[in-house]
């Protein structure tokens, strides 16, 4: 699946429970699909899906709060892992 | 310090005095109380313009904006009565809720255009719809942006006295269905300055709100705000927490209100990448934060002064704990406010002894006036005091006081559940649940969580073949509950405990 399906999947799952009107670019809190616990969750369940490290100060609507925010952060985090496992391994 | 009578006074006379000072910090806009107050009256004077008047309730149904603080004084210039509604709570209990108070105007925001178009066809006394974020009026509705436009600027005649009522407050009733808190405007005056007098509240502060202004505790931070003319920062929530701590690092804030699940949440993060050192003052309350998160919190904020505190909507505030006495009592919700007095009585009504357990009573000028329409009700809760025509409150909570006076909280007499600080009534999510078809009986109780306080269990029996799943209720309730309501847990059991009477037990499901 892709990043995107994922989060998808993963929200209509969880926070809306199978309902899938929501729309990639609506915000999260805006629509009632998280609450403050919930991001916690949110953050929680991107970090083991896809391996990184959301930092506390990187825990901000513009990062997290749209289906649209959430993929461009992850895409983001996950192009500064493969760069910096490039670098280790020497291949740029 | 303000001779307010009327709660809008806190507006005007800080207006007066310096109109050029912030107001309001929101949504990136700025707002001095010059700015600030002529748009509450350009609302003021549009509200009386459609004949909204003295004793008329105005709903004001919006997330935490500029445009719910103007409401909320426009309606009391106009010489009405002003509800906060959660902006999460669903159509039915709006409805109910419009209903109850019977509602002659409504202030919300324009992406909730749908449903208020089928409410106006629900809520007969409803004749003004005013809309938030919509340039031009709609089928009966107008637009906000366009009132604060045209309408005139002029502060309206002044209109009501402090013993009329200044709001509504709804809150959770062990019926499942809200009540409505009468408080005049002497009460809310009088709870303001007790508060603001013991947090030592000067024009300098800048208090940021996170909390709903449907909480009186959210709601109380704007007036005690305007009260002694400081400057509020209003947020629309908690959930990013890096974001508050941005906006506490930007605005050099000096007041922070919040409750135990907030502060655990801040306790989960390395909070030495903010310069934080502007708090002057962090404040608890809605449920006991638990002694080790006192300890930490005052680890990570050694320079502010942190108050353990106690309060209900029936009276808003009852005790404080002041944070000198921190170490040596921090299981304890403190004295009684200024201009307080408190007691505990046992089932007999006498008063009892130190350490001894009983329910706490409340005297003072800010014991509201009751619930809206349920006598009854009001009855139990608010009973005749020493005065003819005085009204002590009977908390429903359990305390026992210490040999200097010092309270301590130990239990609820009824079910109500807090959960995240708010209160939850089993029977209102039971009654959401026995609506979804297949649901033969369900109770609704608080377990433990180091998050929440008390996290919502739903024990559910279903009719065999109804084929229910987990989701299904969870979604069912995320339709028609307020967020706060929702359950984290749902079990499906084969019976659900009774007492002898044949009802069910939560107490049994509980232990």
């Amino acid at each position: 699946m892709h990043i995107r399906e994922q989060i998808r999947h993963h929200i209509v799952e969880n926070f809306l429970f199978g309902n899938d009107s929501l729309a990639d670019k609506d915000s999260f809190l805006e629509h009632g699909v998280v609450d403050s616990t919930g991001v916690l969750e949110l953050v929680l369940f991107t970090e083991e899906m896809f391996g990184i490290t959301v930092d506390d100060e990187e825990s901000l609507p513009e990062n997290v709060d749209s289906i649209d925010n959430l993929v461009g952060y992850v895409t983001k985090k996950l192009n500064c892992l493969c760069e910096v496992d490039a670098r280790t391994s020497g291949e740029l | 310090m303000s001779s307010a009578t009327l709660v809008h006074d806190f507006l005007q006379q800080s207006a007066d005095r310096h109109p050029g000072k912030m107001a309001l910090v929101s949504d990136g806009r700025r707002m001095t109380y010059a700015d600030l107050e002529a748009l509450a009256n350009r609302l003021a004077n549009a509200l009386i313009a459609h004949d909204v008047g003295r004793g008329d309730r105005v709903a004001i149904y919006l997330a935490n904006c500029a445009e719910a603080v103007i409401a909320i004084f426009a309606a009391l210039k106009a010489g009405a009565i002003f509800t906060c509604i959660n902006s999460t709570t669903k159509f039915d209990k709006l409805s109910y809720i419009l209903n109850n108070c019977r509602a002659t105007a409504l202030v919300s925001h324009a992406s909730r255009r749908d449903m208020l178009a089928r409410l106006c066809a629900q809520v007969p006394s409803l004749k003004f719809v005013a809309l938030a974020g919509v340039e031009g009026d709609e089928k009966n509705m107008v637009s906000l942006p366009q009132i604060f436009q045209e309408s005139p600027s002029h502060r309206p005649p002044r209109r009501g006295i402090d013993i009329d009522l200044a709001a509504i407050i709804y809150t959770s009733g062990s019926t499942g269905r809200p009540k409505g808190v009468m408080c005049t405007h002497l009460n809310m005056v009088s709870a303001s300055t007790s508060i603001t007098q013991y947090l030592e509240n000067v024009p300098e502060d800048i208090i940021i709100n996170v909390l709903p202004l449907s909480f009186d505790y959210g709601l109380y931070q704007v007036l005690m705000v305007f009260q002694v003319g400081a400057t509020l920062v209003l947020e629309r929530g908690f959930a990013y927490p890096a974001a508050i701590l941005n906006r506490i690092e930007a605005e050099r804030v000096t007041g922070f209100p919040g409750v135990p699940t907030i502060f655990a949440m801040l306790l989960q993060m390395d909070l030495s990448r903010w310069d934080l050192t502007s708090l002057r003052y962090l404040t608890n309350t809605a449920a006991a934060l638990p002694v080790t998160h006192i300890q930490q919190l005052r680890k990570a904020f050694p320079q502010a002064k942190l108050y353990s505190m106690y309060g209900l909507t029936e009276c808003k505030r009852v005790s404080y704990l002041p944070p000198e006495e921190l170490d040596r009592r921090p299981g304890s919700v403190g004295i009684a406010i200024p201009n307080t007095e408190v007691w505990i009585e046992d089932e007999e009504g006498r008063r009892v002894g130190p350490g001894e357990v009983g329910e706490l009573v409340v005297r003072g000028s800010h014991v509201m006036q009751g619930y809206w329409e349920l006598p009854e009700e009001t009855a139990r809760t608010f009973r005749p005091g020493r005065y003819p025509g005085e009204r002590l409150l009977y908390t429903g909570d359990l305390f026992t006081m210490d040999e200097e006076g010092f309270l301590y909280f130990v239990s609820r007499k009824d079910d109500i559940i807090k959960s995240r600080g708010e209160k939850v009534s089993p029977k209102e999510v039971e009654d959401v649940l026995y609506r979804l078809d297949g649901v033969i009986e369900a109770a609704v109780v608080g377990v433990p969580d180091p998050l929440l306080g008390q996290a919502i269990k739903a024990y559910v029996l279903i009719k065999d073949g109804a084929g229910l799943t987990e989701r299904q209720v969870l979604r069912h309730c995320a339709a028609h509950l307020e967020d706060f309501m929702v359950p984290k847990y749902v079990e499906f059991c084969d019976s659900l405990p009774k007492t002898s009477s044949g009802k069910i037990s939560r107490r049994s499901l509980r232990a």
